[in-house]
């Protein structure tokens, strides 16, 4: 069974402050969705609402045609998988995944069967008779995994699972949830502030601040086409210059840099221009030139750091400190002056931010 | 690797030892004395203060009296401590801080202030019957060890466990038996000791409440000391000994292992 998950309008307070802005997000069915942020963003408060464990101010919360707003969370039908992976200690692992087959009343020895292969499934078959207070992190979360997963939810919830995780296993128990999910095409909702983690493992990715949403879409097009300067920060692009057309002609715009350098752009290369503009782009997208003649933003090389593909550079500029990269050889002497130029397929044209 | 042991810490050692075991041993050793008089230690051997106990009817009502008190007063400081120190914990953000100190306010308070007043309010302002007015300074009394004792014991319990359950289908009052309370089983089992000895044992509170024919234990021995001054009271101190020592074992035993076994 899978479900469609529709929040619309959602909001929230903690006492009087604020912590969900009036959110709308639709999950489709069997897909997986990450909400990711920064901590205090929202994701987690969002999470507890459509489990049940916070009432929102306002909004809906819809799971396939059936309106979860007002129902206890006990009967909302939700696999949750938490950071700290919530066992029942005193309880065996096969009791641990029996435990929500027990409460729909299913019969003992049918429940045992289920549980078994449920732990068959995440490999832990031969630890069912233990505690959960004998297992290692991994095999907690396996066993979390698997209790979450026998109910056969219509929606699964994680919350940061993987946090608690060294690296290396994070890495590994991601590709397993995300194989598993896939193999039950469970509608999912992932809870992350590992903006790696998010990107890898979902189908679309809603990056949150200050209890928004701020852009909602497929990993590549946040990572390449980010909609505003927050996101373009979020996902790597550190330079942000704001730019002023002056002068255009036909697709040719030239826009003037702070302390009026000027720049000529091709819409026809970076799509169409407002008149005001943030030009974003990441280290690699600012290519540093010793070459005088050249058009670019001039700058002053700072600290040179190596990259192992290119060198680093901090630069200063009129329009503030960039980051660029530049070629291997010959490295640029560090005090000596430089022009960036902007590579075209590596920039984003962004609206400029209202505060 | 060898660590030798500095003589003095083996001399403190042995003197602690000495002197929690000592009044004990001294209280035993005067119980079994075959004289009419208190004295240590015990010439001729004699359970003959033990029957006296059972033959002076003051002291078999009072024993009674004192066990009713006991279990019923840790019961009912159990009902209202447990679902407090739940509620105490679990929503420590959103409570305010002075909610959890009202609940040690009886042990903050001298006892014998406390006594007074309960006799003021509930025995004379209420003029309730004895009984109930000592069940209500007994409850009070015990009620902070209880609180304390579970809130100690659910500092460490994550509440997310508490929410896994109810994710999965189980309603919130159900999780609390199936999920919480045998999660905090120790805490329980040890505020009931505590709670049933504070009770067993209170002089200063019981001497405000009790009252023509109501009498506690504790109380009783004091009236009796007055009066005379043969082994009898040594050998009720043992008793009662012996009562809280047994009922310690029982609750480990039944609660205790039960619980364990599950």
């Amino acid at each position: 069974m899978t479900l469609p998950l529709t929040i619309e309008n959602l909001t929230a307070h903690y006492g009087t402050t604020r912590v969900l802005e009036d959110l709308s997000l639709s999950v489709g069915a069997g897909e997986l969705v990450s909400l990711l942020g920064a901590s205090g963003c929202g994701k987690t408060t969002t999470l507890r609402l459509v489990a049940g464990f916070l009432e929102p101010t306002a909004g809906t919360i819809r799971l396939g045609g059936k309106d979860l707003t007002k129902l206890p969370a006990y009967k909302r039908d939700i696999g949750l998988v938490f950071q700290n992976y919530a066992l029942f200690p005193h309880l065996s692992v096969l009791d641990n995944v029996a435990f929500g087959l027990k409460q729909r009343g299913v019969a003992a020895a049918e429940r045992e069967k289920r549980a078994r292969q449920m732990l068959d499934r995440v490999g832990l078959a031969q630890l069912a008779e233990r505690l959960p207070g004998a297992l290692s992190g991994g095999q907690k979360q396996r066993v979390a995994l698997a209790r979450a997963l026998v109910i056969e939810p219509p929606l699964l919830m994680f919350d940061e699972p993987l946090s608690n995780l060294d690296a290396k296993l994070r890495v590994d128990m991601r590709v397993e949830i995300r194989q598993l999910q896939r193999a039950n095409g469970t509608t999912s909702v992932y809870v992350t502030h590992d903006q790696e983690e998010a990107f890898s493992i979902s189908d679309r990715v809603a990056i949150m601040n200050a209890g928004r949403i701020m852009q909602f879409d497929t990993p590549e097009v946040l990572y390449q086409r980010p909609a505003n300067a927050f996101v373009a920060r979020f996902v790597g692009f550190e330079n942000l210059i704001p730019m002023r057309v002056s002068r255009r002609t036909g697709a040719e715009v030239t826009a003037e840099a702070p302390g009026g350098v000027a720049l000529q752009f091709s819409q026809d290369k970076f799509g169409p221009i407002p008149d005001d503009f943030v030009l974003a782009t990441r280290p690699d997208g600012l290519a540093v030139t010793s070459d005088p003649n050249v058009e670019g933003l001039p700058a002053t090389l700072g600290l040179r750091t190596y990259l192992g593909r290119a060198y680093q550079y901090q630069c200063e500029t009129e329009a503030g400190a960039l980051i660029a990269n530049g070629q291997l050889s010959p490295p640029l002497d560090i005090g000596a002056g430089a022009k960036l130029v902007p590579v075209p397929d590596q920039c984003c044209v962004l609206k400029p931010e209202h505060p | 690797m060898t660590t030798r042991t500095h003589p003095l810490l083996i001399l403190f050692t042995v003197l602690v030892y000495i002197f929690l075991a000592g009044p004990l041993i001294i209280v035993f050793g005067a119980s079994v004395s075959d004289t009419t008089y208190l004295t240590f230690p015990p010439q001729g051997l004699s359970l003959r203060w033990f029957e006296n106990i059972f033959e002076i009817s003051a002291f078999r009502r009072t024993i009674v009296t004192s066990l009713e008190l006991a279990f019923l007063a840790t019961g009912l400081a159990l009902l209202i401590g447990i679902p407090a120190a739940y509620a105490l914990n679990r929503y420590r953000i959103q409570l305010p801080t002075w909610l959890s100190t009202v609940f040690v306010l009886p042990i903050l308070v001298p006892e014998i202030v406390f006594g007074f007043s309960l006799l003021k309010s509930v025995a004379v302002g209420a003029s309730a019957p004895i009984f109930l007015a000592l069940l209500i300074g007994h409850t009070l009394i015990v009620l902070p060890y209880c609180v304390r004792v579970i809130s100690a014991s659910l500092a460490s319990f994550d509440f997310s466990v508490e929410e896994a359950a109810i994710s999965l289908g189980s309603p919130p009052v159900k999780t609390f038996f199936t999920i919480v309370l045998p999660n905090v089983r120790s805490g329980v089992i040890a505020a009931f000791i505590l709670a049933f000895i504070t009770s067993i044992n209170d002089v200063s509170t019981s001497l405000f409440l009790t009252g023509p024919g109501v009498s506690t234990l504790p109380i009783q021995i004091l009236a009796h000391v007055e009066q005379f001054f043969d082994p009898t009271i040594a050998s009720v101190s043992v008793l009662l000994m012996l009562l809280t020592i047994m009922v310690m074992a029982i609750v480990e035993r039944t609660l205790g292992l039960t619980f364990l076994a599950k």
